[in-house]
């Protein structure tokens, strides 16, 4: 087992090396790099003396090189400045990243404590009621467009009701009440998915392990339905739902970026998105570069939980 | 049995099936509604004496008239019109997508799971890397890049087409995963039948089997992929011109639609609900397609 999360880990390691090469070409072919936008700045300057500028900058050097130097900074630990922000690039991601885990913390534990109870009750009575209401939610859920429903919730509670702010961070304001007050709406248009995805896994895989033969003799040795499905079912199938929820980290990501650009909320998401469309390019590189990192970790620990909660699980023998 | 009636023996059950999924039927019949309406658009948007371009700043923000069925915009466009021509780009570049995503996945499908071995390795660490990115920075990184700067030339880059092609190309450059899965999983599955064995007893090359014996039986998995990934290849193209990466103004899509109106939310609430509808419509109505396909094709499979 420890050899198979070695042989992961490793991969991840090359997935990430792949992508910030990947990346830092990109970033390069973007409109706009730093003399671009100093020939627009001034009229004066002619093509020769961009061609100089570039050669002083060493843009004129191959892409390999480039890359080359800016990994071997990158990885002494010096990112660069961000050219948006004009500040070193960890001292404006940091506050980025606190902002966006508050998000996604709060949508991922909404999503758990809602999506989770709602799957299991309707996979516990397949063809009842609540199954057809639950799968109909996690159908609209997951097809539901995230930014469509921000702005719905904004439509209604700021623009209709006039009781929540449209947008923005209640950190002025002060006192957790205004923060909750802002965090509401984001979380609530992050949460509607993970809510969906979630109960629809949980439906699933409960519904799987109730046609088991140990329930079957659970049931058989007069346990009642509460205690075979709290008792005997969950534990089980838990084990598939928690290696999805895991593997769901990226949509999560992906929804945040979305959510953050609607609300004006000042996370990781919207910090690439603002660094990408001003070619910024440190900034963007190595934000994204993060962003890809905990979404290879949560893959990890995916793989991790998988082998750690099921003891039928072996991967000896087996190469990754 | 004459050939015709050999394929209808062979679909009619499929039909049957089909037909007893009734969200599906209703998922096929709006997704039928839709198209039509695109297909038809110009004509019918122009006997109805509207067009989708014509500003008239004297008519911004009209409530729902005879005149414009579902009021007009904050340049006095129509926006029953600007919805139907939409439809046109959005369900356009969404098929186009799909079927560009289809390809290359049964491709690297096809070639993991038909040959194997090491091939199977490298291709399905890299589908796995590519499902572990990020994907929507990542396609926002992708949608930035100057195509000029790719060396095509200037005029194609500014044509109104080039946003078209490069959303496209972009959602089937990261979206082929899911089909290259299935599809692999199934030839792996069917080059170990009788009938590719007997073929190969044969001597028939690797190419002639593929073409032959192993991708006609694949049209199933191939099928109901294309078909649950055309609703989130149009999510991902509606988010994309929703972030203003996408399909650009003033060529309409639902996507850049919805940017638009959510600039208006103060002062026109109503324009961000249609083409948001729209769009949760068309992917709804994939998935439930996408489901009865599914059911319908592959019989063995109960499922819950």
């Amino acid at each position: 087992m420890t050899r198979f999360l070695a042989a992961r880990a490793v991969q991840s390691l090359a997935v990430l090396a792949a992508m910030s090469f990947a990346v830092y070409v990109l970033m390069g072919l973007m409109p706009g790099d730093p003399i671009d936008l100093m020939i627009a700045a001034d009229p004066k300057l002619t093509p020769e003396d961009a061609a100089r500028l570039r050669a002083i900058h060493g843009l004129d050097r191959p892409i390999l090189a480039r890359y080359a130097d800016w990994l071997g900074l990158a990885l002494q630990g010096d990112f660069g400045y961000s050219r948006l922000h004009s500040r070193p690039v960890p001292d404006v991601i940091a506050p980025a990243l606190l902002n966006t885990l508050q998000l996604m913390g709060a949508a991922f534990v909404l999503s758990l404590l809602l999506g989770l109870p709602a799957g299991m009750l309707a996979g516990s009575r397949p063809r009842s009621a609540v199954d057809y209401a639950v799968n109909a939610f996690a159908f609209a859920g997951i097809s539901l467009p995230s930014f469509w429903l921000g702005i719905l919730l904004i439509i209604v509670f700021a623009v209709l009701l006039g009781i929540l702010p449209a947008g923005g961070l209640g950190i002025a304001a002060g006192g957790i009440s205004e923060t909750l007050r802002y965090l509401a709406l984001p979380v609530a248009t992050l949460a509607v998915a993970g809510i969906a995805g979630q109960a629809r896994y949980m439906r699933s895989a409960m519904a799987e392990t109730l046609r088991q033969d140990f329930i079957r003799t659970a049931r058989a040795k007069g346990a009642s339905e509460t205690q075979v499905v709290l008792g005997h079912a969950l534990r089980n199938a838990l084990i598939p739902v928690a290696t999805v929820i895991a593997l769901d980290f990226g949509a999560l990501f992906s929804g945040a970026l979305v959510t953050e650009t609607i609300f004006a909320y000042p996370g990781m998401g919207r910090l690439i998105y603002d660094a990408i469309m001003a070619n910024d390019s440190n900034l963007a590189l190595v934000a994204l570069l993060f962003a890809t990192l905990l979404t290879l970790i949560a893959n990890l620990a995916a793989d991790a939980a998988y082998v750690a909660l099921d003891p039928r699980v072996s991967f000896e023998g087996r190469d990754a | 049995m004459t050939a015709s009636s050999a394929i209808a023996a062979l679909w009619l059950p499929v039909a049957r099936r089909f037909s007893r999924h009734h969200a599906a039927i209703v998922g096929a019949a709006v997704l039928g509604v839709l198209i039509v309406a695109a297909l038809v658009a110009p004509p019918v948007v122009s006997a109805l004496g509207l067009d989708p371009a014509a500003t008239d700043l004297a008519r911004r923000f009209q409530p729902p008239s005879g005149a414009h069925p579902l009021g007009t915009d904050e340049l006095g466009r129509d926006v029953l019109a600007r919805l139907l021509f939409g439809a046109r780009v959005s369900l356009a570049v969404g098929f186009s997508a799909a079927f560009a995503t289809a390809l290359i996945g049964t491709t690297i499908g096809l070639a993991a799971g038909y040959f194997g071995g090491r091939l199977d390795a490298v291709l399905m660490r890299i589908t796995d890397g590519v499902i572990a990115l990020p994907l929507l920075p990542l396609l926002i990184v992708l949608a930035a890049v100057d195509p000029e700067k790719l060396g095509l030339p200037r005029a194609f880059a500014e044509s109104e087409s080039a946003s078209l092609y490069r959303v496209i190309f972009i959602v089937a450059l990261l979206g082929w995963t899911t089909v290259a899965r299935l599809v692999r999983a199934a030839a792996l599955s069917i080059r170990e039948r009788p009938f590719v064995l007997a073929a190969r007893a044969q001597g028939a090359g690797p190419w002639r089997i593929m073409r032959v014996h192993v991708l006609p039986n694949l049209a199933s998995p191939i099928i109901v992929a294309t078909t649950l990934s055309a609703g989130h290849v149009i999510l991902l193209e509606s988010v994309l011109s929703f972030l203003g990466l996408g399909i650009q103004p003033p060529t309409p899509s639902w996507g850049n639609l919805l940017a638009n109106a959510q600039e208006l939310v103060w002062s026109a609430p109503a324009l961000a609900v249609y083409p948001g509808l729209l769009i949760f419509v068309t992917v709804v109505a994939f998935n439930f397609v996408g489901d009865g396909l599914q059911d319908a094709l592959d019989p063995r499979e109960t499922r819950t």
